[in-house]
């Protein structure tokens, strides 16, 4: 009966507030009150005291009205007879604790600041990640927009056994979501339980070991909290919206493994505030009847071979499974794990020998459906640490198919091979790189397999654009030389052919929604010159998107009558984007950065903004963490301009754009920019450079300052002088 | 002493009134037992209205009247029966309606007067809700002082009384729907004063002689009363007085104490009530008491002020409207300060045979044998202690002849509707969607409002009969007035009755917010909680757009004074089914009848019923919330909907 789930909840909630008051007493001793107080690299301080009070904590002196918040929160003990309604008592301590549970962890960072990695992976020595940095959660945070990572499950705890711990964690795994694993029950922890089962725990595998201590459990929440925030461009302190947004987009749940104690109730309390039901492994009391939560609030006592089944119907969730007949588990969980070292049996590409992947169309008559045929050594017969050649090609053959539909084709080979748990994939094209553990060819996984993933999968994704596929896989070095030279020669015919359309010469532009199950007022609308800021849809994957799910995300947009071809703008653009982002927007600009730019979702790969000063723009994209000239680091632009807004003066847009023909146009385009990030310039540093040959500038790129010139304007001026910077003798931006 | 039982069903009730019988006291039950009611009165076919008349003109008994009969029935004027039976239905609307708004206009003034400091001791307490007042009046709020804008709020609503034009402001509140249906019927008040007065202008001799006009302008005056004076008197009382919240108290004459200067205050007003509970916690007075040999001062309410210092300050309650005399039987009572409104004038003749001194306080309304202190609002602390100081003189006047019963219940109270909007999901998360959800997934099948009196025609109490039907049926009950209290006397307003009594699923959602399943929202006055709580059911959405969609229903079982008919025709005129006992005041004329019981429907989708046995009407109440489910579409179970990503992007934005 919830009656003792709410008495719990409440005395651990005054456990956790006084243990960060104390905390904070000490440390105001110690520091004094202007130490800076925060978790690394974010522009969301603590996220949740931020998100749910808007209260900024920056140093340790700012705490103290969150203790203060803290105190009014937490309700009287719940009295044994006729108590006085509990709920919503029990639910004002849980906030109060995942407050207090913020501070805790801050003052950690003070105290013992390199008790968590900072990083996405565990180190040798230390398995305890701490809160996700804001690079982290732009990365993980598309997952969640896009469908890829549906939500997230927070074990408290531990397993009976690390067998039933890494069980458990496949299983969610392999249904996509994310594990937050923080607390200890009798001395075990789930993180460590996997670690010792063998498992590749860290961001990549979507296994989290946030931190040791229940405290940790708050880092879940930030996640959560900042991911509204970001993505759903709410206002900081707008808390109901913060948690209608999380019970109805973000479908996460806690999963406490053991003997829940106080401190434990009290973040289950918390975690319904945010629609964040509880599945127990233990007869704890259950509360059934729904409405803060979309069903059952707390449900317990389910044996651990059903508890994922569990969680997921109790929070809602309705995951899409891929049955693919490989003998290893399969899923998006798996893409980033690493296979290295001693763990490697087979090694393809990568520069140790060739390996190249090519899509292409045949004759419906030339194609048997499902074949796949090994030419060459398969793993079986080549020994444990054995590097092969490898041609993948995929032979399409249907009435849909089009040529334009092979690099689509194509370009999924890449996460199609590497969701299989023990292979890793990397790169395209000629330059793939593949890498078979010894764990998977254990377990029976074949040469063969790849085939049949990349059968079974673009036949579940695809099958509308295709009828029949064949996978032919060479191992013999002389056989994928010979592909390796048909397919470049494709390879650039393709190339050629993509950059030669315009959006002039293009009627039908597409829309790309995908975003909007997190920010619903957004709307992309891709053009050839134009592709989505995600940089994951350009204007071709859009049509394609569209062939294969007609009432989809990606709809055809006709763009109509031209109303501005300067700022990029059409009236058919208008009428789709008014309808489409719910009539948020009647219109916006492709090609302008300073008039009505497009909105932005909160996937942007870069961030451009203009820089009045130099009389240019600058963009950063999302891996530089960095400060740039604009006076802000990337994740405080996209805090400011994502979630389907459109900001003068700043717009997102993908790497790939800055090298397109319309990039920014009506404000002059490349010639525009003066400064990026180091690392970007040499990232699309080829593609830049011919389009700076285009238009005559052929060394603009030295041109470009980055951060090791200077991360103010004043600093970067003389530079831009010295260099002659074409903007700083063109038209005034402003 | 045969047939005792039959006249209440609460054993500190019984006691007292064999006590009275012994004590040769004559009381309410008696004197009823003694006069028959009047039995062309109670069809509503008498008509006093001029002096060509009084013209009685009843139905035949016993058969079916002949359409000659029924063409002779008129009176001297030559009114039919409908019309003669719709003029006085139309009277006790006015009637209550003036009653509750005249409560409202008091309370305004004193908010009025409050906001300009020109009463010492109050004060406005609660800031958010007079900013939320600020928002409906349309009163700039900016960084004005609270009395600012607390005086624009006061001048608005006391114009509300006397506005000639218009409609009234909370009416705006309503859900669209409903007022747009208002509007159309041409039933929109215009302002509160102006709708009694012309209620009695049509009902005088020879003016409206159709019954279904004359029954429109009765609607008009329910809805000044519902979404008029009562809604103004609530929400200036929260404001001055706080915003009820959870509150644990004691209700029954137990509460009375054996060595302690007993206060009992009773009637409707809360202005001396709050400064009597604030002015009897002042050790000045304590001290007195001790000087007069008493161990302290014990304040008890009593029918409607009662559940007004219950619901704001946890002050226990003596009893409901038939325990009134009976309370003075214990002996044990040094003063009953009274203000207005139900207040029994045979308590001056009870008090006769003890010490106990009645103390009128309102100059609307004194009573021969009581003695008058008058409460003046602008000097509220002096006038209290004087009043309290009365009532200690008279302590050592106690008799030998004292007998408390010991029957005292448990209760928790305060559920405003703000409150309930909290309590279903916490500061963050407050909305009436819990509620809404569970209705939807069946666990709640509906939602009753059971008000009203005491009559002494029927068994004192047994209305908690329907509240137990209901509750077993899943139905969530909200209660205000003396039908409240006879809930909470029976223990129904604990949250561990939600185990003993009600349904499964009832009981699993008021233990998961930890909820009597009966909840007490207050005085009469309060039924505008009612109503404000099924506006935020339907506005949280999932249950139709108007009230009369939601799976609800209203009941005044043991309904006595004219107030009840206005507070009934304000629910069905807002959309819902209500259902009275005791008698029925048209039944002289079938057609009119038939018009309140089934033609309503059509007009506002609620109408009246007329039941006497309460488990019989509850039933017609939960057949009434089954039709709603089923219109809605909530009849039968409902598949989990689980979501993918498609289904999170055809979300709307919060």
């Amino acid at each position: 009966m919830s009656k003792i789930i709410a008495s719990a909840a409440i005395r651990g909630a005054h456990k956790i507030v006084s243990q960060a008051d104390q905390k904070w007493r000490q440390a105001m001793e110690k520091w004094g009150g202007s130490e800076p107080a925060g978790f690394p690299n974010t522009a969301y301080y603590l996220p949740v005291i931020y998100g749910i009070l808007g209260i900024k904590v920056t140093k340790l002196a700012d705490m103290e009205p969150v203790l203060k918040q803290c105190q009014s929160l937490l309700p009287p003990p719940v009295k044994e007879t006729h108590p006085l309604p509990y709920l919503a008592p029990a639910l004002d301590a849980g906030m109060a604790t995942f407050f207090a549970e913020e501070l805790i962890e801050a003052i950690r960072y003070i105290e013992e600041p390199d008790f968590y990695t900072k990083q996405e992976d565990p180190t040798a020595d230390n398995i305890w990640l701490g809160a996700a940095d804001d690079v982290i959660l732009r990365k993980r945070g598309i997952e969640f927009v896009d469908g890829t990572a549906p939500g997230f499950a927070a074990i408290l705890g531990a397993a009976p056994s690390k067998e039933i711990a890494a069980k458990i964690a496949t299983e969610l795994q392999q249904k996509n979501l994310y594990v937050f694993m923080c607390a200890e029950n009798d001395g075990e922890r789930f993180s460590e339980q996997l670690v010792q089962a063998g498992v590749q725990i860290g961001w990549p595998t979507r296994l989290v070991s946030f931190g040791p201590d229940i405290t940790a459990a708050v880092f879940a929440i930030g996640f959560a909290t900042r991911v509204a925030l970001s993505f759903g461009h709410v206002e900081p302190g707008n808390y109901r919206k913060v948690l209608i947004y999380n019970k109805d987009r973000t479908f996460a749940f806690a999963m406490p493994l053991g003997y829940v104690t106080d401190e434990w109730y009290a973040n289950a309390a918390g975690a319904i505030n945010f629609g964040f039901p509880t599945i127990a492994d233990t007869p704890i009391p259950e509360v059934l009847p729904t409405g803060i939560c979309t069903y059952e609030h707390v449900v317990a006592n389910i044996p651990h071979d059903k508890i994922v089944a569990k969680a997921i119907e109790v929070r809602g969730l309705k995951v899409a499974l891929s049955e693919v007949p490989v003998p290893v588990a399969y899923g998006p969980a798996f893409e980033g794990e690493r296979v290295r070292g001693e763990d490697i049996y087979l090694e393809c590409g990568g520069g140790r020998s060739r390996m190249v992947e090519w899509v292409t169309s045949k004759r419906m008559d030339e194609v048997e459906d499902g074949k796949v045929e090994v030419v060459g050594p398969e793993i079986g017969d080549v020994p444990a640490d054995s590097k092969l050649p490898m041609a993948i090609v995929v032979e399409v053959a249907g009435r849909q198919m089009q040529e334009d539909y092979e690099p689509i084709l194509e370009r999924q080979i890449h996460h199609l091979i590497n969701y299989a748990q023990g292979v890793m994939h990397i790169g395209q094209r000629d330059i793939a790189w593949l890498r078979v553990s010894k764990t998977a060819v254990e377990k029976g996984f074949k040469i063969a397999h790849i085939g049949a993933i990349i059968h079974a999968k673009l036949h579940q994704d695809f099958g509308r654009i295709f009828d029949k596929l064949q996978v032919k896989i060479y191992t013999v070095d002389d056989k994928v030389r010979e592909i390796i030279n048909k397919a470049k020669a494709v390879y650039a015919v393709r190339d050629a052919r993509i950059e030669g359309m315009t959006d002039e010469t293009t009627d039908i532009f597409y829309s790309c929604t995908l975003c909007q199950s997190f920010a619903p007022s957004h709307v992309c609308v891709v053009s050839p010159e134009r592709t989505g800021l995600c940089g994951s849809y350009n204007w071709m994957d859009c049509r394609a998107a569209h062939e294969i799910n007609p009432t989809g995300p990606n709809q055809p947009v006709p763009k109509g009558e031209i109303l501005d071809s300067h700022l990029g703008q059409w009236k058919g653009v208008n009428e789709f984007v008014f309808k489409a982002s719910r009539g948020k927007f009647d219109h916006y600009n492709f090609y302008s950065i300073i008039h009505d730019p497009m909105t932005s979702c909160g996937c942007m790969e870069c961030i451009a903004a203009i820089l009045p000063m130099c009389n240019g723009i600058m963009t950063v994209n999302r891996e530089h963490m960095g400060m740039t000239p604009c006076g802000m680091k990337f994740t405080t632009l996209a805090g400011t301009i994502g979630g389907g807004i459109s900001t003068p003066g700043f717009v997102g847009h993908s790497k790939y754009n800055i090298s397109q023909r319309k990039f920014l146009s009506a404000e002059g385009g490349i010639k525009r920019l003066v400064w990026m990030p180091k690392s970007l310039k040499e990232e699309i540093a080829q593609r830049f450079n011919a389009r700076a040959k285009e238009i005559g500038i052929p060394n603009l790129l030295e041109m470009v300052a980055d951060e090791t010139v200077g991360i103010t304007e004043e600093e970067i001026l003389p530079f831009l002088e010295k260099k002659g910077h074409p903007a700083l003798t063109m038209e005034p931006l402003m | 002493m045969a047939g005792v039982e039959k006249k209440s069903i609460d054993p500190a009730s019984l006691k007292m009134i064999e006590k009275a019988a012994s004590d040769e006291v004559s009381l309410a039950f008696d004197r009823a037992a003694a006069l028959k009611p009047c039995p062309i009165g109670a069809e509503g076919s008498c008509c006093s209205n001029c002096s060509m008349g009084p013209c009685r003109i009843p139905l035949p008994r016993g058969r079916e009247e002949t359409p000659e009969e029924k063409r002779r029935r008129r009176g001297v004027c030559g009114a039919t029966a409908e019309t003669i039976a719709a003029r006085n239905f139309v009277r006790m609307i006015a009637a209550g309606t003036a009653a509750h708004s005249d409560h409202g206009r008091k309370v305004t003034e004193v908010f009025l007067a409050t906001a300009r400091g020109k009463t010492p001791g109050y004060e406005i307490k609660d800031e958010q809700k007079l900013l939320q007042l600020a928002m409906d009046f349309g009163v700039e709020i900016g960084d004005r002082s609270n009395e600012a804008i607390a005086t624009d709020i006061g001048q608005i609503a006391l114009n509300e009384f006397g506005k000639q034009e218009g409609e009234l402001l909370f009416l705006r509140r309503a859900p669209l729907k409903r007022q747009e249906l208002w509007r159309r019927l041409g039933v929109a008040p215009r302002g509160i004063d102006r709708e009694v007065v012309e209620a009695m202008h049509r009902t005088h001799m020879g003016v409206d002689q159709d019954y279904q006009n004359l029954l429109l302008q009765g609607t008009r005056t329910a809805l000044a009363d519902g979404w008029g004076g009562s809604m103004m008197a609530t929400e200036l009382q929260d404001v001055m007085f706080g915003t009820p919240a959870p509150v644990f108290s004691q209700i029954n004459l137990g509460v009375l104490k054996e060595d302690e200067v007993n206060i009992i205050i009773h009637g409707h007003e809360p202005q001396l009530a709050e400064m009597m509970a604030v002015v009897a916690q002042d050790p000045e007075m304590a001290q007195y008491a001790k000087s007069k040999g008493a161990e302290g001062i014990n304040l008890a309410g009593m029918c409607c002020t009662a559940n007004e210092i219950l619901m704001r300050h946890g002050v226990p309650i003596a009893g409901n409207f038939l325990q009134q005399e009976l309370a003075i039987v214990t002996g044990a009572v040094e003063a009953m300060v009274v203000d207005v409104q139900c207040i029994m004038q045979g308590l001056a003749d009870v008090a006769q045979c003890y010490h106990t001194k009645i103390m009128t306080t309102d100059p609307r309304a004194k009573i021969q044998g009581a003695s008058h202190i008058e409460f003046d609002e602008h000097n509220a602390v002096e006038s209290a202690k004087a009043i309290i100081k009365a009532a200690i003189d008279n302590f050592p006047n106690r008799g030998k002849n004292v007998q408390i019963p010991k029957e005292k219940s448990d209760l928790i109270a305060g559920f405003s509707h703000e409150t309930i909007n909290y309590l279903l999901g916490g500061i963050f998360r407050a909305s009436y969607r819990p509620l809404n959800d569970n209705i939807i997934n069946g666990r709640i099948r509906g939602v009753a409002g059971v008000v009203g009196c005491n009559n002494p025609r029927v068994t004192h109490d047994m209305q908690l009969e329907m509240v137990k039907e209901l509750i077993k049926n899943d139905v969530l009950v909200l209660q205000t007035g003396c039908a409240a209290m006879a809930s909470a006397k029976a223990g129904l307003m604990v949250p561990e009755a939600a185990t003993e009594y009600a349904g499964h699923g009832l009981a699993s959602v008021c233990e998961a917010v930890g909820i009597p399943p009966v909840l007490h929202m207050g005085a009469c006055i309060d039924n505008s909680r009612i109503l404000m709580a099924a506006t935020a059911m339907v506005k949280d959405g999932g249950l139709g757009d108007d009230i009369s969609d939601l799976p609800v229903a209203g009941a005044a079982p043991e309904w006595m004074s004219e107030k009840a008919i206005a507070i009934g025709q304000y629910f069905v005129a807002s959309g819902v089914f209500t259902v009275f006992g005791v008698t029925w005041p048209t039944t002289g004329s079938k057609e009119l009848t038939d018009f309140l019981f089934k033609d309503l429907e059509k007009l506002y989708g609620g109408m009246w019923a007329f039941e006497p046995d309460p488990i019989k009407a509850a039933q017609l109440m939960i057949s009434h919330i089954d039709k709603k489910r089923k219109a809605l579409g909530i009849d039968k179970a409902r598949e989990r909907v689980l979501y993918d990503m498609a289904m999170r992007r055809e979300l709307e934005a919060v």
